[in-house]
């Protein structure tokens, strides 16, 4: 196993920590542990590490993206508040992200509600795609019939979609 | 509708008529929305916070459910008004400190409360009393149906609702229940109760949310994750977990009529006691205290019609309610004498605990020897 820090060493270091009631689990090499004070376990938060590895530092890693182009903020902050700038950042700082969500959730992808709106547009891609589909098949196969149909229902499909955004 | 008209009739969910209502006092459920494009409330500039705010708070004053609503900007409520809603639950303590660039809109009945600006642009809660997380769950989801009509929420096609905190993105729903456990306390299980409910993912707190201290035997259990549970699967797994604590609370009650009668009836005729008799009591004394007297109706040591002067007395003794019919800030030893005051006044006519009740079948209240 290697070290979650350094992501190089051998980890021999294990830790597992229970805070606000979640189990939290690293596993670090022995520079790593010194140098993160893990030795100290007064002045160590296993939290603070796993949000210092998941935003922070995979983040520095990845190095290009420091700041949020739409909100300019940066991980630094979010190591200072624990909060993000806007909606975009979960996007500009994805990578480190990940790992913490992974660590906090059950999976990293929503399975609750939708927005309708969201939902319709969703539908609708779908269904204009199956029907383009569809179309290609007709002329290829040199049916017009049913391509000269296929083509009045996107465009029909089209039509409601203008009218109703 | 001004705010301050909301403080002389108390909310629905202080009623105490919800199913099991005697052990769980609120179901609530608050969904966390931001809006496309907008930094976070904490990240965003004044300017930007009050525009987003004046985006909001027509949209959530036009919803049916808002008809007459009592809706404030928090720089114009005394901060005395803003702690009478904390400790009625219809913001948070953060919200509570918040000024210029915030709102509250909460309806009549006082079972919706929509907070602007806290931590994410919008917070909306819905209470009410006793078990019932799902109906609770479906008022809100209503409102958030309404609102997404109107406002274009940040949303990831991943990660779901996107909201400031990590730890509520996905859903962005946090739903709890208060729940009033004072035999698991009194019969020491509680530690195991509350680890056995963190090992699932769900938390418990105390009376006001994270990082409170859990006073007069109130609890407060909720989810923890957001992201990759559906929120009706939450809901019911939430509720399945409730229900199971409340058997333990219940079968605590029994084990201590049973073996332990004089422990039983010593805390609650302490209660009645103290609370009869004391000319200075703090809140959390008081809260304690009433917690016992509430067992006790439970128990049918009282007679069931004083159950309203009790449940009252739980909000009423807290610091800003105590102070809100008062016109000047009090210090605190004035507000202990008071909150004494109001405590005797109410408990005038207060009949004693009816110990016949108790007694185990041998004649005897005194606790079994051989515990286990």
């Amino acid at each position: 196993m290697v070290c979650d820090v350094c992501k190089t060493n051998q980890a021999t270091v294990f830790l597992t920590q229970i805070v606000d009631g979640k189990m939290q689990k690293v596993n670090l090499c022995e520079t790593c542990s010194k140098e993160k004070g893990v030795t100290d376990p007064t002045g160590f938060a296993l939290a603070d590490l796993l949000l210092g590895l998941g935003a922070a530092q995979e983040i520095e890693k990845s190095g290009t993206l420091q700041k949020c182009p739409a909100c300019g903020f940066s991980q630094a902050d979010f190591k200072k508040t624990g909060r993000l700038g806007c909606p975009l950042c979960y996007d500009t700082f994805s990578e480190g992200l990940n790992s913490l969500l992974k660590a906090m959730h059950k999976g990293t992808t929503h399975a609750g509600k939708i927005p309708a709106r969201l939902m319709e547009s969703l539908q609708y891609d779908a269904e204009m795609k199956t029907l383009q589909g569809e179309l290609q098949k007709a002329v290829v196969e040199e049916n017009y019939e049913s391509a000269a149909e296929l083509r009045d229902r996107i465009k029909h499909l089209e039509k409601k979609s203008e009218t109703n955004p | 509708m001004k705010l301050s008209n909301a403080f002389f009739n108390s909310g629905e969910w202080l009623k105490g008529d919800g199913p099991h209502h005697q052990i769980v006092i609120s179901s609530r459920v608050r969904l966390a929305r931001n809006l496309k494009n907008r930094s976070f409330p904490g990240w965003a500039k004044k300017a930007e916070r009050l525009q987003i705010l004046e985006e909001i708070k027509p949209r959530v004053e036009a919803l049916p459910d808002m008809q007459d609503a009592f809706s404030e900007y928090l720089q114009d409520l005394s901060a005395l008004e803003k702690q009478v809603l904390v400790e009625r639950h219809l913001i948070s303590r953060e919200h509570a400190a918040k000024s210029i660039g915030s709102a509250v809109i909460m309806n009549r009945k006082q079972t919706l409360s929509i907070m602007i600006n806290e931590e994410d642009h919008l917070r909306m809660q819905a209470i009410r009393s006793g078990l019932q997380l799902k109906n609770v769950f479906k008022m809100i989801d209503k409102v958030d149906s309404a609102l997404e009509s109107k406002l274009d929420f940040a949303f990831h096609p991943k990660l779901g609702y996107l909201t400031a905190c990590p730890s509520n993105v996905g859903t962005g729903m946090r739903a709890s229940a208060m729940v009033h456990l004072p035999a698991l306390v009194l019969s020491e299980q509680i530690n195991q109760i509350v680890q056995a409910v963190n090992k699932i993912g769900l938390a418990v707190r105390g009376l006001y949310g994270e990082g409170t201290e859990a006073m007069g035997n109130l609890f407060q259990v909720s989810n923890q994750i957001t992201l990759g549970e559906r929120e009706d699967e939450m809901i019911s797994r939430l509720n399945k977990v409730i229900e199971q604590v409340i058997e333990h609370e219940q079968n605590a009650r029994k084990m201590l009529l049973n073996k332990r009668p004089a422990t039983l009836l010593d805390q609650i005729g302490r209660g009645y006691g103290i609370l009869t008799h004391a000319y200075s009591m703090t809140s959390k004394e008081a809260l304690n205290l009433l917690s016992f007297m509430k067992l006790g109706i439970d128990l049918e040591l009282f007679p069931n019609d004083c159950q309203v002067a009790i449940d009252e007395l739980f909000m009423e003794t807290q610091p800003a309610h105590l102070q809100k019919g008062t016109q000047q800030k009090l210090a605190a030893e004035e507000r202990d004498s008071l909150r004494a005051e109001i405590i005797r006044e109410k408990l005038k006519s207060f009949p004693k605990p009816d110990i016949t009740k108790v007694e185990g079948a041998g004649g005897s209240t005194a606790d079994q020897k051989n515990d286990e």
